[in-house]
């Protein structure tokens, strides 16, 4: 009976709720199950074909647009394609190649000099107490001086040779990896630690199976930073006392209004950091494979 | 006092707690605790949320130490947690030989996913696993280095009632293959009353209650005495008449 009379009311607001309020349903199929139409699938294809690249793709094919109109003077930018023309006469003529190589190698020993040190010094800082005090106070101070205010100072004490630049790269290097891996190695979770304790496994054990693969994550962060860096560096160290490298090159092309060159210049260094990024990009591929992360639709 | 006679008798047994106290700041969480699991019991730690069932078993495992009293228990023990804990950069067998060493480890890591059904799992990542799943991993992590004494604290409960059930079983299977002392810690009176040979209540940082438990698989399930167990148990944890 009191089933009934409640059963009433409900009945008759029913009408009311479905009017004020839509009912909108959701529907779920698998992804492949809508009609795979040739326009379609063209259309699949095309969408973001060039990735993480369209970006800039766009806007050096405006840049050739405008440069070819003369919508903007040839001294100020010139366009893509000339500045291509300019690097392959640089390459030619004999002057690009060693440039880009002695510019290589000083990155080249600078990196490896700041990676060994920034890795050493946050492994120690990381795992040990003593480490930490030796190396985080000194490297927290260190952080806060502009790379570039060191700079005058490094000339003045190392001269103007190779030891500064490549100094001044490592320092750029150095500084942010010992960062990362040392608040990585510190952020490896503590009930992971403990329960490898409990299995009976040792130091070493420990720190091969725990904290450095629980700190892969913020060392390939560390490195990335790092890369940029040293490319900063380089070019820091480059363009300001230089008779030979990218940076020459660079200043040499202002000096004499080469704007081509400036652009041949500034196009490699950005290749550079792009290059760092994706080598960075891969490795974190193969080395965190197994980390779960959100991938954007 | 000679020191040699009272320490014979306890290497007989798996688990000694003498007069244990725990505090954290002015809170005494183990307030002189006495505790003794014998070899190859399987004691069940039954408590209130908050009561301090987790610091006893923490203190037990090693990962703790005691303010005062006395804690005895086998080197060779293993912990379960609630959580899987498994390491997510380790595929599946790289983490049951985790504390293992020697030439025939990898195997004995194989045997024991086999017991807990995780044969051909071997090369799985842990995020490629349901929750039951990986807590038979971390079951066998535990039992691989075939302990003397085994931990579990709170191991399913973050599982769903069928898999609960169901790793109730395995954990009866595996008790008559793996001889150890084990200690659960539960709030849940059914899966005491499921798996326990003694059950034992905690109340004000102490143990309460103890109840042995002699009953049949069946009348685990349901019989007159299993009621009255359960009446038993929840009076102990102040629930009488809510159920």
């Amino acid at each position: 009976m009191t089933e009934l009379s409640l059963k009433a009311p409900a009945a008759v607001e029913r009408p009311d709720a479905e009017t004020t309020r839509a009912r909108s349903r959701e529907v779920f199929l698998p992804r492949g199950a809508r009609r795979r139409t040739p326009l379609s699938a063209l259309r699949e294809r095309l969408r973001w074909p060039l990735g993480i690249y369209t970006t800039p793709v766009l806007i050096l094919l405006a840049w050739e647009v405008l440069a070819r109109a003369g919508a903007v003077s040839k001294t100020y930018a010139p366009a893509p394609t000339s500045i291509v023309r300019s690097a392959v006469e640089l390459w030619q003529q004999g002057v690009l190649g060693p440039d880009l190589a002695i510019s290589l190698q000083r990155a080249g020993i600078g990196l490896a000099i700041g990676l060994t040190a920034g890795i050493v010094s946050g492994v120690l800082g990381g795992l040990l107490r003593s480490g930490e005090y030796l190396f985080n106070g000194l490297v927290q101070v260190l952080n806060t001086i502009p790379l570039l205010a060191v700079l005058p100072l490094m000339i003045v004490w190392f001269g103007i040779d190779e030891l500064t630049k490549v100094l001044l790269i490592s320092f750029g290097a150095g500084v942010p990896m010992y960062l990362n891996l040392f608040a990585a190695i510190r952020g490896v979770d503590q009930r992971l630690i403990e329960t490898a304790r409990t299995t009976g496994a040792g130091t070493w054990r420990l720190v091969t199976r725990v904290l450095v693969p629980g700190a892969l994550p913020g060392f390939l962060v560390g490195l990335r930073f790092s890369l940029a860096y040293s490319v900063l560096g380089l070019v820091a160290a480059e363009t300001v006392n230089a008779d030979q490298g990218l940076g020459f090159l660079i200043t040499q092309g202002q000096t004499y209004l080469q704007t081509n060159q400036v652009f041949v210049g500034l196009v490699i260094y950005s290749l550079l950091g792009l290059l760092a990024d994706q080598f960075v990009r891969a490795l974190e591929r193969v080395l965190l494979r197994w980390r779960p992360s959100y991938e954007a639709s | 006092m000679s020191s040699t006679i009272a320490t014979q008798p306890r290497r007989q047994t798996g688990v000694v707690v003498e007069q244990v106290v725990r505090q954290f700041g002015d809170r005494v969480v183990l307030d002189h605790l006495d505790l003794t699991i014998a070899d190859e019991e399987l004691v069940i730690l039954l408590g209130p949320s908050g009561c301090g069932k987790s610091t006893l078993l923490r203190l037990l495992a090693g990962l703790d130490r005691p303010d005062g009293g006395r804690v005895e228990v086998p080197a060779r023990r293993a912990i379960v947690f609630q959580a899987d804990r498994l390491l997510p950069w380790q595929r599946v067998l790289p983490n049951v030989t985790l504390g293992l060493h020697g030439a025939g480890a990898e195997q004995r890591a194989r045997d024991v996913l086999a017991e807990v059904g995780l044969a051909g799992r071997e090369k799985a990542w842990p995020k490629e696993l349901s929750g039951g799943e990986a807590q038979r991993v971390s079951l066998a992590r535990a039992l691989v280095s075939e302990p003397e004494l085994v931990l579990l604290d709170e191991p399913f409960a973050a599982l769903d009632a069928i898999t609960r059930l169901r790793m109730h079983d395995l954990v009866r299977a595996l008790r008559t293959r793996h001889q150890a002392a084990m200690l659960l810690v539960t709030h849940d009176v059914d899966e005491a009353i499921a798996l326990a040979d003694r059950i034992v209540v905690m109340n004000n940082g102490r143990i309460g209650t103890s109840h042995e438990v002699h009953l049949t698989a069946a009348d685990r399930e349901a019989s007159v005495a299993r009621e009255e167990l359960r009446a038993r148990l929840l009076e102990d944890l102040g629930l009488a008449g809510q159920h």
